[in-house]
């Protein structure tokens, strides 16, 4: 059902998106075809097909004439053999001189041999005998010493395989009692079991494995196995199958909750496992396993439920489960399936249905009842308990005619199985009841369609056409903001009903591309709506011009759903006031949305205009020139150094003065190349210091010689 | 005639002023150099700037303004150290050297700092 409101908004949306398409009658017919598309899917569980015989094609291909592991071998290989697919001569070649290498090898382990002659059994590849009898001893050996529940299985199921090869290797279990427990002791209270008595996790998975290890080891004991222990095997299925899992729609299965090393453990790999554990255990011992049916139908639906799976692992436990289930001796389910669950009341469709085994063939004679058809718009149920007649040619049930109060809409109809032979009903599992979701389609009757403007106080009707959905309308009205439009239109299903569909919508759209939607609401089988332009006015945001109508009335069981525009209308408003609100801005186009945006261009300031080099330079060596000419003018004035202190004393203190003015003005290029102000303070505070000293002692040594000169 | 007579005029006032000129002391003649270098060196960046636009102009002003400022500074020591200005009779031309030099050292300081 979830899927049914799905397609609902999935086509509103198409609906929606179509509207200015104008493909107003291809629309109809394409919203029915995905709809039945994907109802179609929706429906219940088939048995497998074709589909999945594309996909094991697909999932499993070979590289370079083989797979890359014996294991991934004969899972296709298994794949393929229950799917009936002939493709064994590709790899036998490359394949069999593995197996052979493998099974010649003394070094290979016991997973090898396993899988090795697991693809053997498929292939049939030309053994050495004297090779199968050496191998045999030392499965024999690995059985007793194995101390995990994978070895037990390798080592039994090899030696299983062994014994279906050649009945002259002897393989037979003289322990097989001791053995037997020794897996039994594997397993735990809830039915799961362990991997390793060191292992305290528990798995379904491992059950599986577990019970066709059991079921080896029944088939290889060279005596009776105790009942007893037996017994309690049967104790730990029906445990087992205490904790099975149930979907809504009648599949069980076994979830998996260790997720350990083995990988790829799901409630499908876990399924199967058990699956196989059990149809394999139950065909070895003597007595009924006694499960109920509809739990053995539930996990072949589940199974079947998965669809085709997605990659090949998944793929080969679907399919060997399934194979399994086939041909139990538990119970065989049969599987009720609808080649359309979707039915045309005006093509006058059958209502088929198929009944068969989990891979799709023929079930023993069985009569298919039509017991109940519940509506599910409403509550309402019919019991009909009807029988389908039965097309031998076709291996098909049907029904000749609908019954007669089946309308348009969604069903579920309700189907029991009643197998002929009371033997068969211990074999085959029916399920009882099976409800399978049904849409009835049919084409719906669109009466009295008219649109008409009115007037507002008085409601009298001042223009008014008639319109036929079945041809083209180009209608064109004129109104005012004090008139009203109203369209109405009746939809009668084809017995006779009122038909309410999932979509009926009236659309305006200015020339400046402003949509409008109305719902279109109904009394009955009248369909009726009143547009008030004076009520309207600031909705359309005064827009006065060219509207034009479109009418979509769509739904999933209406084949001749429609989108059609009918033409347009002049509408006249009033001058919108200061403070109307403006029309929204235009949807932007999606795919412009997520498209590249506008290239950023930064913006940086631009660099200021410098002068040529050449010049800067030429004017560096003018401003030299006035340095120049200041000491040629001290040439000549003959300037001199005379007054320079002679003696030892002050000539060092002067020349200190000289050389501490050069380090500051040294500092202060430093202060201009790379240092700021603090540093540069510090070091022209400790500088100065100096200098103040030096200077003072040189200037008073020059103003005490000058003093001296003048008393002289 | 009347034009040679100015030219005479202007050339006996040159060279009275020359002849006045000479009579400076020497040192005070330095001092009037290094002004002229200061000053020439602030018209060739200038005339510069006139040229090549003012875009460093923290550097220009920078530039311009240590020719001007020492310049300056330059005439109050010329003025200070002068015999003939008795205004500053008093203070010994040492002293005066002194705060010419400090003065210096402070103006290039923030000079420096302008200088970007």
């Amino acid at each position: 059902m979830l899927l049914f409101a799905n397609n609902f908004i999935f086509i509103s949306f198409f609906v929606f998106d179509c509207f200015s398409t104008g493909m107003a009658k291809v629309l109809g017919f394409v919203v029915l075809l995905a709809l039945s598309a994907l109802i179609c899917e929706a429906a219940t569980f088939k048995p497998i097909s074709d589909s999945h015989r594309s996909a094991a094609l697909e999932l499993f291909t070979p590289t370079h004439g083989s797979f890359s592991s014996l294991e991934e071998t004969y899972e296709a290989l298994r794949t393929f053999e229950v799917l009936g697919i002939e493709k064994q001569a590709d790899i036998r070649a490359s394949t069999c001189a593995s197996v052979v290498d493998t099974l010649s090898s003394s070094s290979s382990a016991l997973k090898d041999l396993f899988q090795a002659l697991r693809v053997n059994g498929i292939l049939k590849c030309e053994l050495n005998k004297k090779a199968l009898a050496g191998i045999a001893p030392r499965l024999k050996d690995a059985v007793n010493s194995a101390s995990s529940l994978l070895d037990y299985y390798y080592s039994v199921g090899s030696l299983v395989l062994i014994k279906g090869l050649s009945s002259i290797v002897e393989v037979h279990l003289e322990s097989a009692d001791s053995v037997f427990r020794a897996i039994k002791a594997f397993s735990q209270s809830d039915g799961r079991w362990r991997y390793s008595s060191s292992n305290p996790e528990s798995s379904t998975y491992a059950a599986g494995i577990a019970l066709e290890s059991l079921a080896g080891i029944i088939s290889l004991a060279s005596s009776e196995i105790d009942q007893s222990l037996i017994s309690m095997v049967k104790d730990n299925i029906s445990k087992l199958f205490d904790g099975l899992e149930k979907f809504d729609d009648g599949a069980y299965y076994f979830d998996e909750k260790l997720v350990d090393a083995h990988g790829h453990q799901g409630p499908l790999s876990a399924s199967s496992a058990v699956v196989r554990g059990i149809t394999a255990f139950a065909a070895v011992s003597a007595e009924k396993l006694n499960l109920p049916g509809d739990k053995i139908l539930g996990l072949a639906r589940f199974l079947l439920g998965a669809g085709v799976p997605g990659n090949a692992k998944d793929l080969y436990y679907q399919i060997d489960a399934l194979a399994s289930l086939e041909n139990n001796r538990v119970s065989i389910p049969l599987v009720l399936s609808l080649p359309a669950s979707v039915l045309s009341l005006t093509r006058k469709n059958q209502l088929k249905v198929n009944v068969n085994t989990v891979l799709g063939s023929a079930a023993p004679s069985l009569t298919v009842k039509l017991k109940q058809i519940f509506s599910s718009g409403s509550k309402d149920t019919s019991v009909i308990d009807q029988d389908l007649k039965f097309d031998h040619k076709n291996a098909v049930h049907y029904l000749d005619a609908l019954p007669k109060d089946i309308d348009v809409g969604s069903y579920i109809f309700s189907f029991e199985v009643l197998l002929h032979d009371s033997d068969h009903k211990t074999i085959y599992a029916t399920g009882g009841r099976t409800k399978v979701p049904i849409y009835i389609t049919g084409a719906i009757k669109v009466d009295n369609a008219e649109i008409a403007v009115l007037d507002n106080d008085i409601g009298n009707a001042e223009t008014q056409k008639k319109l036929d959905f079945a041809g083209e309308n180009a209608i064109s009205l004129s109104a005012n903001h004090l008139q009203k439009l109203r369209l109405s239109f009746q939809l009668t299903s084809p017995l006779g009903h009122s038909f309410k569909p999932h979509q009926a919508f009236l659309k305006l759209r200015h020339e400046s591309k402003v949509d409008h939607i109305f719902v279109v609401g109904n009394s009955g089988k009248q369909f009726e709506i009143i547009l008030d332009f004076l009520g309207l006015v600031e909705k359309f945001f005064y827009l006065s011009g060219r509207y034009d109508i479109q009418l979509t009335v769509g739904d999933a069981v209406m084949e001749n759903s429609f989108l059609q525009p009918l033409g347009s209308v002049e509408l006249d408003f009033p001058e919108p006031p200061e403070k109307a609100a403006r029309p929204p801005p235009q949807a932007v186009d999606p795919s412009s949305r997520f498209g590249p945006k506008a290239e950023i261009a930064h913006v940086f300031r631009v660099p200021e205009k410098r002068p040529p080099r050449d010049l800067s330079y030429a004017f560096l060596a003018l401003v030299l020139l006035p340095f120049l000419g200041f000491l040629v003018g001290l040439l000549r004035l003959h300037v001199n150094l005379k007054n320079f202190p002679t003696a030892s004393g002050p000539a060092m203190f002067a020349i200190l003065f000289h050389l501490l003015i050069a380090a500051v003005l040294s500092l202060y290029v430093l202060f201009w190349l790379q240092w700021n102000l603090f540093q540069t303070l510090r070091a022209l505070g400790f500088l100065g210091i100096f200098l103040l000293f030096v200077g003072h002692r040189t200037v008073s040594h020059l103003a005490s010689t000058s003093a001296k000169l003048k008393s002289a | 005639m009347a034009k040679s007579s100015a030219t005479k005029d202007a050339q006996a006032l040159l060279h009275s002023l020359r002849s006045a000129y000479a009579s400076t002391p020497t040192n005070l003649k330095i001092i009037d150099i290094y002004v002229l270098f200061a000053i020439f060196t602030a018209v060739i960046q200038v005339g510069y700037m006139a040229i090549v636009g003012s875009f460093p102009f923290n550097s220009f002003l920078s530039g311009v303004l240590s020719c001007v400022g020492t310049a300056v500074l330059a005439v109050c020591l010329r003025i200070q150290v002068n015999k003939e200005n008795k205004e500053f009779k008093d203070l010994p031309p040492e002293r005066a050297y002194a705060d010419f030099v400090l003065c210096n050292l402070v103006l290039h300081l923030v000079i420096m700092n302008f200088l970007g």
